[in-house]
């Protein structure tokens, strides 16, 4: 019966039936980072640094060093990255649960929002209203909120700071606690720097999403793109971390198998 | 008399472009003192602690009494032009290509009698002058007759502009525009005459106060640079390298942590990642540029300025990965400067003390400002030296070091935060 599923799956791949959608940033020097006051430490953004071209450094072959942080492109948060999650067990990139990164997603539509106002925060309510429409968000399912902030491709618009600091749109505290509590999501999806809004450090508690989230074992996505490709339900994403031992996260190719 | 710069014609882009050549660049290990002394901007000459007899050509020995106890001892350079000549005729490569060239010979009131390259501006012989070294093309210190009063135009005598790096017409690179400092490279350099600044800026979507304003001024040109990113400074050089005549690195990453006061390595690794690889990634990429304009006509590349820090003398505990981060710099800004010698282009490093800055927030003063960091600057080019201390921590350190450089260690010690 498995064995079956697979072979319609390849079949159905194969065919063009199911689509792949990239869901990945490109890793260049030309994707920001997110950025903390100068006195805390910092994630690394990508660098390349050739090791050879063809020269006398390497005459046949071409090959590079790259350096990054964990948190650098599309990555994946493991429960460990924050406190709340930090005595959990599997919590790091070496020992999450496999099973978990294979799943359903459900993709809420909040560009429209998010168009209209940067610091737009997710809502119970306006995940009840996706339900209504497209049904109960199932157990153990990914919830990724589409703001098609990717299509900001010039970086200071996708960071969009001001004297205040950062403006982007991310979950509201409440909404975490129902995702997690009452709808037992595997984990939450976002397309800017970060899963929680750029002005998350001003809800309570600080960057809801991570505190929450991780605090339950569950995990985070980051820096998506091409949501919009996704329907609001019936597509599967995978999104594996390197094994990366007591790593808190990892930059990811992440993809979605989507029905044409 | 020398007339105001004009600024030159546009280079006909069919041309080609003359290499560089030197002056005569061999001196002996006493003669040195004379390129060690003209690379602070200093006059110094050989006196004789035994007899008190001051002596040039510099040697081993006093000419007087042949005691080895020779000191070199500042000078105030006044004297009289006895002889001169204008030399029209040479087999010297570097000297034929800029002839004619005038040349005298002063008879210091300290003493001896010396031979200069003659300032435009002297009165014939007989006449007053004031000596003062310069280095010349090849980075050697030699011997400038100067009128005795400052006269207008004097920075752009035909040959002392050979010996200096004035920013006049010029087109600039200052590595950073986010900072204070840079932004006030930037007007500084506008102030002394340079034609066109580029300006880089890392990381722009981070708002950086009178970055803006710099970019108003129209001689500027915000450009996306950043030392960290080699593809970023491959990209620009390839666009801007061969047009830039000075580059000012002035990117700099600062904390204030010594060994014990902060966990790992990341702090450190950033001071090292920009103030030292960024320097190495700058000199990959524009070095070359800079170097096959080295004699590029009136306007040609002439100097490379590094920001570094009076803590790469030695380490300042308190700051303790910063001054490791500029002590290396310090050793590559002195390869990059024999690498970048065969092009006469003078490597300038610049060793502020404390700037007045956040991250010297909790030192008490005196700070350097950045406008006197600029001028400072500014004046090292018109000048051509090669090392500046500016300000006044930095001239005490400068003296604590070169008096015993492990005292100075010592005192520092007691200063661990």
């Amino acid at each position: 019966m498995a064995a079956n599923t697979l072979n319609l799956l390849v079949a159905d791949l194969l065919s063009g039936r199911i689509r792949i959608v990239d869901l990945t940033q490109t890793l260049s020097s030309d994707f920001p980072q997110i950025a903390l006051p100068p006195e805390f430490g910092q994630c690394w953004p990508f660098r390349l640094e050739e090791i050879s071209r063809y020269d006398d450094r390497g005459p046949a072959w071409y090959w590079n060093n790259f350096s990054c942080g964990e948190h650098t492109g599309t990555h994946f948060d493991a429960p460990i990255h924050w406190i709340s999650g930090r005595d959990l067990p599997n919590n790091s990139t070496d020992t999450v649960p496999v099973q978990h990164l294979l799943g359903a997603a459900c993709v809420i539509d909040c560009s429209r929002e998010a168009g209209a106002d940067a610091d737009y925060l997710l809502t119970v309510d306006r995940v009840r209203q996706w339900e209504s429409v497209h049904g109960r968000i199932p157990p153990r399912s990914w919830v990724l909120m589409r703001t098609d902030w990717s299509k900001r491709t010039d970086p200071v618009l996708y960071q969009n700071y001001d004297e205040t600091g950062q403006h982007t749109p991310g979950p509201a505290a409440e909404v975490v606690r129902f995702l997690v509590d009452d709808r037992d999501v595997v984990g939450f999806g976002t397309e800017a720097i970060g899963t929680d809004a750029g002005q998350g450090y001003h809800l309570k508690p600080p960057y809801p999403c991570h505190y929450f989230m991780h605090g339950a074992g569950r995990y985070g996505l980051q820096c998506l793109t091409n949501l919009d490709q996704l329907p609001p339900t019936g597509s599967v994403i995978f999104c594996p971390p390197l094994k990366i031992k007591h790593g808190s996260g990892s930059p990811i190719r992440a993809l979605a198998l989507v029905p044409a | 008399m020398t007339g105001p710069l004009t600024r030159p014609k546009r280079k006909n882009p069919v041309l080609r472009t003359r290499l560089p050549l030197l002056p005569p660049w061999q001196r002996s290990r006493a003669a040195l003192g004379l390129t060690a002394c003209a690379a602070l901007g200093r006059f110094e000459l050989q006196t004789c602690r035994a007899c008190g007899a001051v002596q040039y050509p510099p040697r081993e020995a006093c000419h007087s009494c042949l005691s080895g106890e020779l000191e070199w001892r500042l000078q105030d350079g006044a004297g009289e032009l006895i002889a001169e000549t204008t030399i029209h005729h040479s087999n010297d490569s570097f000297f034929r290509e800029r002839l004619p060239w005038r040349l005298g010979m002063v008879r210091l009131d300290a003493g001896p009698t010396v031979v200069v390259h003659l300032h435009g501006a002297c009165a014939p012989a007989p006449s007053r002058v004031r000596v003062n070294t310069r280095l010349d093309k090849a980075g050697q210190g030699v011997l400038v007759a100067f009128p005795p009063e400052e006269v207008q135009n004097m920075a752009n005598d035909k040959q002392l502009r050979e010996m200096t790096c004035d920013p006049r017409f010029r087109k600039v690179l200052v590595t950073d525009g986010k900072t204070a400092v840079g932004q006030s490279l930037v007007r500084a350099v506008i102030g002394a005459g340079a034609d066109l600044v580029w300006v880089g800026f890392a990381e722009p979507w981070k708002k950086f106060p009178g970055l803006q304003e710099i970019a108003a001024l129209p001689q500027v040109t915000l450009i996306p640079l950043d030392v960290t990113d080699s593809k970023s400074i491959r990209t620009q050089a390839g666009e801007i390298g061969g047009r830039v005549d000075i580059l000012i690195n002035n990117a700099e990453v600062h904390r204030t942590h010594g060994i014990a006061s902060r966990a790992g390595i990341e702090a450190a690794r950033a001071e090292m990642d920009v103030n030292y690889f960024g320097l190495l990634r700058l000199a990959q990429e524009f070095g070359p540029a800079l170097k096959s304009r080295g004699a590029d006509g009136q306007s040609s590349a002439t100097a490379w300025v590094n920001l570094l820090s009076v803590y790469a003398l030695s380490n300042f505990p308190a700051h303790g990965t910063f001054s490791a981060s500029k002590a290396a710099a310090l050793s590559l800004a002195q390869c990059l400067r024999a690498e970048m010698r065969p092009a006469g282009i003078r490597v300038i490093n610049v060793f502020p003390g404390p700037i007045d800055d956040e991250w010297n927030q909790a030192l008490p003063p005196p700070k350097l400002g950045a406008q006197a960091l600029a001028r400072a600057v500014v004046a090292a080019l018109q000048d051509g030296v090669e090392d500046v201390y500016p300000g006044d921590v930095a001239q005490e350190w400068l003296e604590r070091f070169r008096e015993n450089p492990k005292v100075l260690e010592r005192e520092l010690a007691g200063m661990a935060g």
